[in-house]
């Protein structure tokens, strides 16, 4: 399981004016890991995932990916890295189609494996398929969950980071949608950072994970030992699955 | 049967009655004022009023036989067809177009090349003047400016308030080099746009962090300074004055419109001598840089770079996280935009012959932006609609001359074009939301093209 790291966060602190919402986050993520991080509202989740990005700067600390560091890179030099990220909010285009939303995401390549790579997203989501001429701002919540994923992977990804992607949709889309993330994983290799506050499908789902409160990483460990975990159960489970 | 539609019916009218008396009386309320107060200064320049009731009474009626012809007639005609039409179950949006919808553009272009030619056979060189250049070339300087600000606002999306300063500096540009250095059009032309492009970075580069309304107003602020510097810096444009006796574009250099020139272009083609013809060889070059305007922003659609613009104006953040240069991306819009007002504005100094900071008050922006937002944002052809339709109807209130008849002989239909402006919005915002064409025809396909479903969805919202 354990290959080479892929993502190193190392004592990330990151403020919004005067208020630290990171304080000394340490994450790391290898080649081929779904990783998840989980926890309740506001306690820097996306805030992290967002740092990662590049947007806010982390102030202190250090964001290693592929051996090279991008704590101070631009967000767009960052993505060129080849870090896609299926923002929170899906953040589709609303009045451009379904393949133009896809097109976007194959920029970086100047289309060069756009048809390729569309055939293979159609093949794991179908449905983007069936509304590709469809504008984006008329899918349904899950299929811009799906657009969002896909076109995060037509960036060609080495890591792909996931905000929520669970946030706001049926449990039964939510299921196909971790589906496919575990489909990637597995055929394709694809590397998964995974920020969800549906606790029990992202640990099930990871090989390992992290539990955030506050700005600051309190427990670590496998998918599994984090479900058994009575605290986690007790404080992000036991609430009721999602 | 008969007697509950007789009922409605009757109904019908009360409510128009009710509602057309109504529209009177706040028609009153509104213009009594405005139309039935006249100030004007006497023999001894003093301010003195007068009444104006048969002015007034005209604009009351108009409204409350207005209201009631609408609630009474119009609107039940409206419904029934409606109710018509979702009863027969055919679909708005079908595929089956009429044969004018279809080959719209190829007729568009065969009558605007036709039209210089048919309206010399009409009326004689002389009198084709009024409809070449005052209508056609009027119009197409609106639509090619209208076009370029598209760039800027239709597809990245950037609400420019300033956009005539690009205009004034094509215009001065081309006024200035080719009175100091003597310089021909076709050199100046691209010269212009360069620097026209130029200036746009420059604008560009402060405001990047700005959108919507911020944007705005900093652009605001940018034409108005465009105009003061124009304005004062009297040593170089000499201010208010202007600069007049700008040459004329020769055909690129061959034959020229001096009446004193050995290759002046009527006597080399054996035609009468007549301005006529500049005018319409002007007609033919301002078409052509529309052309061009309309070509580039459909290929640059297809490109990357028109790509990230239209991606640009939907979501920044989900554009970053995509790996595109949201700076370079701007600040290429906002150059390509000013390029194509420095175009139209070296062409606007060479057909005046006379440039001044008047030219380019804000009206003029908001003119633009005016029809912009009409023809339906990002839409070339709904763009060009708009410009006829405003611009044209601007125009043709100056041919109004039997209004004089109805309201008397110091009526001047041309004050009027800001209130035909305001309506014609008013009434497109109300029917049209999103302009006269306001669907986003789209640049990606995988074998054929299909209608596009969701056309006419609100915008951001799933």
């Amino acid at each position: 399981m354990a290959g080479e790291t892929l993502l190193k966060v190392q004592g990330v602190e990151t403020y919004y004016g005067n208020i630290r919402a990171l304080a000394g986050v340490d994450v790391e993520v290898n080649k081929g890991e779904i990783v998840s991080l989980i926890g309740a509202n506001g306690a820097g989740k996306s805030t992290l995932m967002m740092t990662i990005c590049g947007s806010p700067q982390a102030r202190s600390g250090q964001v290693i990916f592929d051996g090279e560091d991008i704590t101070k890179l631009p967000t767009h030099l960052i993505a060129r890295k080849r870090i896609a990220q299926s923002p929170e909010g899906r953040r589709i285009f609303p009045r451009m189609t379904v393949l133009e939303n896809l097109q976007m995401g194959a920029n970086l390549d100047n289309l060069k494996y756009f048809k390729e790579d569309v055939e293979k997203i159609f093949v794991l989501f179908p449905r983007l398929k069936e509304r590709q001429s469809q504008r984006g701002g008329t899918l349904s919540g899950g299929e811009q969950q799906m657009l969002s994923i896909g076109r995060a992977l037509m960036a060609r990804p080495k890591l792909l980071l996931l905000d929520e992607p669970s946030l706001g949709l049926a449990p039964l889309i939510v299921k196909g949608i971790f589906e496919a993330i575990r489909k990637l994983n597995q055929e394709e290799g694809l590397t998964v950072f995974l920020v969800e506050q549906n606790a029990f499908a992202a640990l099930k789902l990871s090989d390992r994970a992290y539990v955030m409160v506050n700005g600051k990483v309190t427990m670590s460990g496998s998918g599994k030992e984090l479900l058994a975990n009575p605290e986690v159960r007790a404080a992000y489970l036991e609430g009721g699955r999602h | 049967m008969a007697s509950p539609s007789e009922n409605t019916q009757s109904g019908l009218m009360a409510k128009a009655v009710k509602e057309g008396i109504f529209a009177g009386a706040i028609a009153f309320g509104m213009f009594l004022l405005y139309v039935g107060i006249e100030t004007y200064q006497d023999i001894d320049n003093r301010l003195v009023w007068r009444t104006r009731w048969g002015l007034l009474a005209i604009f009351v009626l108009v409204a409350a036989v207005g209201r009631f012809l609408t609630v009474g007639f119009i609107k039940p005609h409206i419904d029934r067809r409606k109710l018509a039409k979702a009863k027969s179950g055919v679909l708005e949006i079908s595929e089956d177009k009429g044969f004018f919808h279809k080959h719209f553009l190829k007729i568009a272009l065969i009558a605007l090349l036709l039209y210089p030619i048919g309206s010399v056979m009409l009326f004689g060189p002389q009198g084709s003047l009024k409809y070449v250049d005052n209508f056609g070339i009027q119009i197409l300087i609106y639509v090619m400016l209208a076009w370029g600000l598209n760039i800027v606002v239709g597809l990245a999306g950037l609400l420019d308030l300033g956009y005539v300063a690009f205009y004034a500096v094509g215009a001065y540009s081309y006024a200035l080099l080719s009175a100091n250095f003597g310089l021909s059009f076709w050199i100046l032309l691209p010269l212009a746009g360069i620097l026209a492009a130029m200036w746009g970075i420059i604008l560009g580069f402060p405001v990047l962090r700005l959108r919507g309304d911020y944007l705005a107003i900093v652009t605001l602020a940018f034409g108005e300074i465009i105009r003061l510097v124009l304005i004062n810096w009297t040593d170089v444009t000499q201010g208010t004055f202007g600069i007049s006796g700008i040459a004329k574009a020769s055909v690129f250099g061959i034959w020229s419109f001096d009446v004193g020139s050995p290759n002046y272009f009527p006597r080399a083609m054996g035609l009468a001598t007549s301005s006529a013809w500049y005018k319409i060889f002007l007609f033919y070059v301002i078409l052509a840089l529309c052309l061009v305007t309309a070509y580039v922003t459909i290929r640059l659609r297809r490109m990357p770079i028109g790509r990230a613009w239209e991606a640009l104006r939907e979501d920044e953040i989900a554009c970053r996280s995509l790996g595109i240069n949201t700076v370079a991306t701007k600040l290429t819009a906002f150059a390509t935009g000013a390029m194509f007002g420095g175009f139209a504005g070296s062409f606007f100094a060479t057909r005046q012959g006379f440039v001044s900071p008047e030219s380019f008050v804000f009206l003029e922006s908001a003119v633009i932006l005016a029809i912009v937002v009409l023809g339906g944002m990002g839409s070339l052809t709904g763009i060009a609609i708009a410009a006829v339709v405003m611009v044209g109807g601007t125009e043709l209130l100056r041919e109004m001359e039997f209004l004089k008849l109805i309201f008397g002989p110091d009526f001047t239909p041309e004050l009027y074009r800001m209130l035909l402006f305001g309506l014609a919005m008013i009434i497109v915002m109300l029917f049209k939301p999103r302009g006269f064409v306001g669907s986003r025809e789209p640049t990606a396909f995988l074998r054929e093209r299909k209608a596009v479903s969701g056309s006419f969805t609100k915008e951001g919202h799933g």
